[in-house]
């Protein structure tokens, strides 16, 4: 029996982290860009064309066939990606499928869960899955909060998770790539089909190092599929299902603008914020993710850029109908996407040679020669909680509860400039704290807190405080925005917790930057 | 003692920053207390210590009491309690959180009353960032957009709103029940630094007089010394033709509304966009207003989605002599705001007769004039509000006075 976790340290940011994790060594965080591997990446086996079918085709009958083949048994690390976000069907037919052939203590390394994976908790407790290494939404999250999990949980960015499987520290014997179309070689892409999602980017690492590749979907066509953004040489085998997700939960039909006003407001302080920070101007780029608030700062950023009459050289995705009608304006020169949240958007990907897909290997990996999310002069995120030093986080809530993953959130720190619209307070409980109660993202690379009550600029960003000094934006100190939230709605107890714990946040670069401790029951 | 069981306040699926309590009396027993909160783990013990302050102000010893909290604040189960409380026993005692700092401002007669943001007046979650859209004033609503059985709990609602929530410099405006079920709501109200009452379905100044009456008897009962404006809604056949005499009914009402869904109803007509119905009723109203010098307020445009037809309709009002008009959704403060805006020759006089002023101060002068008119110290109140209207809104720099130096 592996222990869950041991020896604990004081890491860079102060934090006591393990450096043993499911029998596994430990790197604690050291600052950033300090930590640097002096190994060679992890080589996969190496495969020969003796091996596979002279005539390329290697579908076989079913997903359980695949497993079999491919040699699922006990211990070993399946993974699986969640283009087909709240709509897939495939990760819970594996653990079924694992169940039947009595497998147990497997690992399971997604990309992101969500909440149709609740029925995996019964895999949890009956030790099918020993523990998961992914972002935890919802339900799944709440069940490892309260210290549920064999396991220890790993939660990674999805750049820490391709950095993760390229530097071998997660070795992955099984994946399964669900794909919208497909050959039956295994070329592969998310462009075509009822399950269209956009792009495969996340399933990248996993086909390029994973012992064992399956593709699967509801749309073979014969070879070849083109674009093949998952490339059929990586790939040992093809299955075709009669659905691999359900539609209506993988894009919406149609994102919408927020309707709120506070949100808008948030959205248009940050607009008018990069406009007097002299960010918009001709040739800069930005990210702002799907988030009702984010989409709402791309659209006030379209508006400022038809009165300036100024044009970004790029917009990184998510995109969606907002981001796909600047770029057909005129507006942005290319969207280069991570992901696709609307019809419009894949529809645009696939249409439109402008609309460039990435993966997190270009966009995000920070062992690589550079990546993109560093090119990007703006970025919009968010965040359950921030502190004093503008360290944030977006994993656990202020009650302690894990139930979000990281996503690109950390990747696109390394932003020239991180902006964070948040409400000063949600229902009672405020953002703004003398201490996050996980810290994933570190203070020194969060640049400027807005609220609706007023904005905070990291002291670190001098240029950005100077070039706003004659603003009319409500410009606070940090401490004067949690005073402000405390007096309206009561200084917060602190959560309590168990002196275990039942997770670690990785920082991009391997090492852990906070553990995640279980709540009291 | 009677075990009667007494509610108040909401709860559901989509409440938020609001409560619901279920107050049971007993004979003994002691206090049994059942919190379930969505903010348990931060203010379980802060909202524990509450209920139990509450109930000890009132001499509650034996009850059970359960607060089903979906992140209400303190203020807000207060007069949550209190409701409860007061359904049960016959009290006139208050339970007051305190008048914060913010809220100690005072308004004036002649201030920019462009728009008024309306807020359900039994919903805690719309008061709360009320303020931070800036309008000119909001309107804590105790009349229509209250149920009839919540109209009790909505006066302590509002009452405790109107001490403990920050509206960052709004004017700070309640509307009260109509005639005579309003006079009711008064008392709530004037001890709480309330700077206008607007009054509904407003019919005669009959009604004005009595109400002043009932206000200055609880001004001098609290020692309140601020004034307190009314702002009349004539919603009715008879209001309009009786606009002139509310309009003139005390020096307190300082603006009169038009109210066009009941004015319209009361008419057997339908209420259309272009309002032809309804133009009579308006114009009268404006004359009357200039005919008092006191403001003529709009009534409200409510398709909250089309900010391009609330703009046209802005300017029909601003051309037929309103100056302002009522909000139900701050998204809609700025288009008015904008579409009121001081036009181009009105920022010009007003910068020429702020410039005099300044000149004449800088000299020293008692007397103000421009060429060879002299300015009434109200002018240049006005124009000075104007030029703070420019400049808020961008229309003019901050250096402005220059043009005059050379």
């Amino acid at each position: 029996m592996k222990t869950k976790y041991a020896n604990l340290v004081k890491n860079a940011v102060g934090r006591m982290v393990p450096t043993e994790v499911n029998g596994e060594k430990q790197v604690p965080f050291q600052g950033i860009g300090k930590y640097k591997p002096e190994s060679r990446k992890y080589g996969p086996k190496i495969a020969s064309c003796a091996d596979y079918p002279e005539d390329g085709n290697k579908q076989v009958a079913s997903l359980k066939e695949a497993l079999i083949k491919a040699g699922l048994k006990d211990g070993m690390t399946i993974s699986t990606h969640h283009h087909f976000r709240n709509g897939d069907l495939l990760a819970n037919q594996i653990f079924d499928i694992a169940k039947e052939l009595g497998v147990k203590d497997l690992r399971w390394v997604p990309s992101a869960s969500f909440p149709c994976h609740e029925h995996l908790i019964q895999y949890l407790e009956d030790g099918t899955i020993h523990h998961i290494e992914g972002s935890m939404n919802g339900p799944l999250g709440r069940f490892a909060s309260h210290g549920k999990m064999k396991g220890m949980g790993v939660l990674r960015s999805h750049g820490g998770r391709y950095q993760a499987i390229q530097d071998g520290e997660v070795k992955v014997d099984i994946t399964i790539i669900g794909a919208a179309c497909a050959d039956p070689f295994g070329n592969a892409n998310g462009l075509y089909g009822p399950s269209a999602s956009g792009l495969l980017g996340f399933a990248l690492a996993d086909s390029q190092y994973a012992d064992k590749v399956i593709v699967v979907t509801d749309n073979m066509v014969p070879f070849p599929c083109s674009p093949w953004q998952i490339q059929g040489n990586y790939v040992d085998y093809t299955v075709e299902v009669e659905q691999v997700g359900v539609p209506e939960k993988i894009v919406s039909g149609t994102t919408q603008i927020t309707k709120s006003p506070d949100r808008l407001l948030l959205a248009e302080m940050t607009a008018q914020l990069c406009l007097e920070a002299g960010i918009i101007k001709d040739g800069f780029s930005f990210q702002s993710g799907a988030g009702g608030t984010s989409l709402a700062v791309g659209d006030y950023f379209a508006k400022i850029m038809r009165e300036k009459n100024i044009k970004a050289r790029f917009a990184r995705g998510g995109s969606n109908k907002y981001l796909v009608s600047m770029l057909e304006e005129g507006l942005v020169d290319y969207i280069l996407d991570g992901q696709t949240f609307d019809l419009k958007g894949v529809q645009s990907m696939a249409d439109n040679p402008n609309h460039v897909w990435t993966s997190p290997f270009t966009s995000y990996n920070y062992h690589g020669k550079g990546n993109f999310a560093g090119l990007v002069d703006v970025v919009i995120l968010g965040a359950t909680e921030v502190d004093v030093n503008f360290n944030a986080n977006v994993v656990t809530h202020s009650d302690g509860l894990m139930l979000h993953g990281i996503g690109g959130w950390q990747n696109c720190l390394f932003s020239k400039t991180v902006i964070l619209p948040i409400p000063l307070f949600r229902d009672r409980i405020p953002v703004i704290l003398d201490e996050v109660t996980t810290i994933c993202g570190p203070g020194e690379l969060i640049d400027v807190i807005v609220t609706e009550r007023g904005i905070a600029i990291n002291p670190k960003r001098t240029d950005l405080i100077e070039a706003l000094k004659d603003s009319d934006l409500p410009i606070k100190t940090i401490q004067e925005l949690k005073e402000e939230a405390e007096k309206i709605c009561g200084k917060p107890a602190k959560p309590k917790f168990d002196d275990e714990l039942v997770a670690v946040i990785k920082w991009v670069d391997g090492t852990i930057i906070d553990a995640v401790k279980k709540v009291k029951s | 003692m009677s075990n009667k069981i007494a509610t108040a306040g909401n709860t559901g699926k989509k409440v938020r920053s609001d409560c619901f309590v279920t107050l049971e009396l007993r004979d003994s027993g002691g206090i049994e207390l059942e919190l379930k909160s969505k903010v348990q783990v931060m203010y379980g013990d802060s909202n524990i210590e509450l209920c139990k302050d509450v109930l000890s102000f009132y001499g509650i010893e034996n009850a059970k009491l359960v607060l089903e909290d979906s992140g209400a604040l303190p203020l807000v189960i207060a007069a949550r309690i209190e409701a409860g409380v007061k359904e049960l026993i016959d009290t006139d005692k208050e339970y007051l959180l305190d008048l914060i700092g913010e809220n100690k401002y005072t308004s004036e007669k002649e201030q920019f009353r462009f728009s008024r943001l309306y807020l359900p007046g039994n919903t805690p979650s719309m008061m709360l960032n009320a303020g931070i859209h800036e309008p000119n004033g909001i309107i804590l609503d105790l009349e229509d957009s209250v149920a009839f059985t919540k109209k009790k709990e909505a006066q302590l609602l509002v009452r405790n709103a109107l001490r403990g929530i920050n509206f960052y410099g709004a004017e700070r405006m309640v509307r009260i029940n109509q005639f005579p079920k309003g006079l009711e709501d008064v008392k709530y109200l004037i001890p709480h630094n309330v700077h206008m009452l607007l009054v509904p379905k407003c019919e005669g100044a009959d009604q004005i007089q009595e109400l002043e009456q009932k206000i200055e008897k609880i001004k001098k009962e609290y020692n309140v010394t601020n004034p307190v404006y009314l702002m009349p809604i004539i919603e009715s056949a008879l209001g309009v033709e009786r606009a002139f005499e509310i309009a003139s009914a005390s020096e307190n009402v300082v603006a009169l509304a038009i109210g066009l869904e009941d004015y319209t109803a009361d008419l057997g007509v339908k209420r259309t966009n272009e309002a032809v119905e309804s133009f009579y009723a308006r114009t009268r109203i404006v004359n009357a207003c200039k005919a008092t010098r006191i403001q003529a307020i709009d009534s409200v445009f409510s398709d909250v989605g089309d900010m391009e037809a609330l703009k046209e309709n802005v300017k029909v009002s601003k051309g037929l002599g309103f100056e302002g008009m009522g909000c139900i959704h701050p998204r809609q403060i700025k288009v008015i705001h904008e579409s009121f805006a001081p036009e181009v020759d009105e920022i010009e006089k007003a910068k020429k007769v702020v410039n005099a002023f300044i000149d004449a101060t800088e000299r020293g002068l008692g007397v103000v004039s421009l060429g060879t008119k002299m300015i009434d110290p109200p002018v240049v109140k006005r124009a000075e509000k104007t030029i703070h209207l420019a400049l808020s809104l961008g229309l003019i720099e901050e250096n402005w006075r220059d043009e005059f130096s050379n």
